[in-house]
């Protein structure tokens, strides 16, 4: 297919796409409306199980089924990634040199904040069930905290402080976690990842029973998963050479 | 509708055509990164604090990181491979 | 106007789109897909937006349990995509990096010419 035809198709395609999104769009309940039903049950379960955060009440137990299969997803697309990435025969790794050619600044702020950032992070993925956070984002934010050290110039330093293979294992540890808890919750409560915790106060940090577990699970395999990710997009970038050099 | 949020979404799809129409890929980590602050700032008008935190890590750091490390790793081999050709 | 918010939606879902169909590089095509993805965050978040003063979806001790506050839902199912999308791409990135070593070119019109 040319690029003609194919800008001539989207054309087509596009139009019919644009006028029934706006025909869908009017047909919305206005942006901003008062009518949520969804919301109306969310947040009373939400309550019932003590969870003050509503949104990981939702992702750890309503929804927690729904959350299995996207962490099913999420460690799938990282072993591929990581299959796809791996040096083929040819290519061997080599050490780099520290090669140093990042601005005093710039490595100050990458070090300063490292800290700041994991302590963050951890800080994230254990509120979840409490304040804004859950294993996802904080998942996330350990991961990019990680990778300040890259921005502090020292690649050799991320090497040291990343042991990949743990970051394998956690996330692969962190995938089976929630399936694990979820079959001790169909074993105690007859539900797949029925809550078969304590709950105690709206609030408290101990309060959410399961949500909290399955959060922290879903960090550690959030972490581990972007980290090995990030890991071999370093390897192919930085250290991977052919063979003769 | 506040003049908040209007403004937090024009500036999101202006983001976003940048990075469409950003031709150079290399061009495209630094303004997709640049789209997805606007994301986070639209996120945090619309109350939604979790959704922002998500897309905060992945949006401005994960990806773009992807993004350009995949670039340079591409350069390198079509440097190595024009290398063998000579 | 009250319809905004979802045309620009609806316009990043298109944008990212025609980013795809007129790309010359694999990487700029998976840039793009994650432009359109974009647009379904919005939409959903956009969906769930009460206006009003609805507060997001966490109690404490300030703000008692109450139904004035925006829809979770959707919250939920977009901030687990955006982390889940972010692996995604990556095995797309993936692939074009072997695409790129196997056949020395990332154009996708190329890479037609190449098969068979």
């Amino acid at each position: 297919m040319t690029r003609l035809t194919r800008l001539i198709l989207f054309a087509l395609g596009g139009t019919v796409m644009a006028v029934a999104f706006v025909l869908a769009a009017l047909d919305l309940p206005h942006f901003g409306t008062s009518y949520h039903p969804y919301r109306d049950l969310a947040v009373p379960a939400a309550v019932q199980h003590h969870t003050a955060n509503v949104v990981s009440a939702v992702n750890f137990d309503q929804r927690a089924i729904d959350t299995f299969g996207e962490e099913s997803i999420l460690i799938a697309s990282v072993v591929g990634a990581a299959a796809l990435l791996r040096p083929s025969k040819e290519e061997t790794e080599r050490l780099v040199p520290d090669l140093g050619r990042t601005l005093q600044s710039t490595r100050l702020i990458g070090y300063v904040l490292l800290p700041v950032t994991l302590v963050i992070g951890f800080d994230v993925v254990l509120h979840g069930g409490v304040t804004p956070g859950g294993g996802f984002q904080g998942g996330v934010v350990l991961a990019t905290g990680l990778h300040l050290l890259y921005v502090a110039g020292s690649y050799p330093a991320l090497d040291r402080l990343r042991p990949v293979t743990t970051f394998e294992i956690a996330d692969s540890v962190g995938a089976a976690g929630f399936a694990v808890i979820g079959l001790i919750g169909l074993a105690s409560t007859g539900a797949f990842l029925g809550d078969f915790l304590p709950q105690g106060a709206l609030g408290q940090i101990v309060s959410t029973g399961t949500v909290q577990v399955l959060s922290g699970v879903v960090g550690v395999e959030v972490v581990g998963g972007m980290v090995v990710l990030l890991s071999r997009f370093f390897e192919q970038e930085i250290t991977v050479q052919t063979g003769d050099d | 509708m506040t003049a908040l949020v209007v403004v937090a979404l024009t500036v999101v799809a202006l983001a976003g055509t940048a990075v469409v129409l950003a031709d150079a890929p290399e061009r495209q980590a630094v303004s997709l990164s640049v789209f997805g602050t606007t994301l986070v700032i639209l996120f945090v008008v619309l109350q939604a604090p979790d959704v922002a935190l998500s897309e905060l890590g992945v949006g401005t750091a994960i990806v773009p990181l992807m993004v350009m490390l995949t670039i340079r790793t591409m350069r390198k081999d079509r440097a190595r491979d024009h290398e063998e050709d000579e | 106007m009250a319809v905004y918010a979802y045309l620009v939606a609806g316009y990043l879902i298109l944008a990212g789109s025609y980013g795809i169909v007129r790309s010359r590089h694999l990487v700029h095509a998976i840039v793009c897909l994650s432009v359109a993805q974009a647009g379904t965050y919005v939409l959903l978040i956009a969906v769930g937006y009460q206006r009003g003063g609805a507060t997001a979806p966490v109690f404490g001790s300030t703000t008692k349990p109450n139904k004035h506050v925006v829809d979770p839902v959707v919250q939920a199912m977009t901030l687990t995509d955006i982390v889940v999308s972010a692996t995604v791409t990556a095995l797309l990135l993936a692939l074009a990096i072997q695409i790129n070593k196997r056949h020395g070119t990332v154009d996708p019109d190329d890479l037609a010419a190449l098969r068979g």
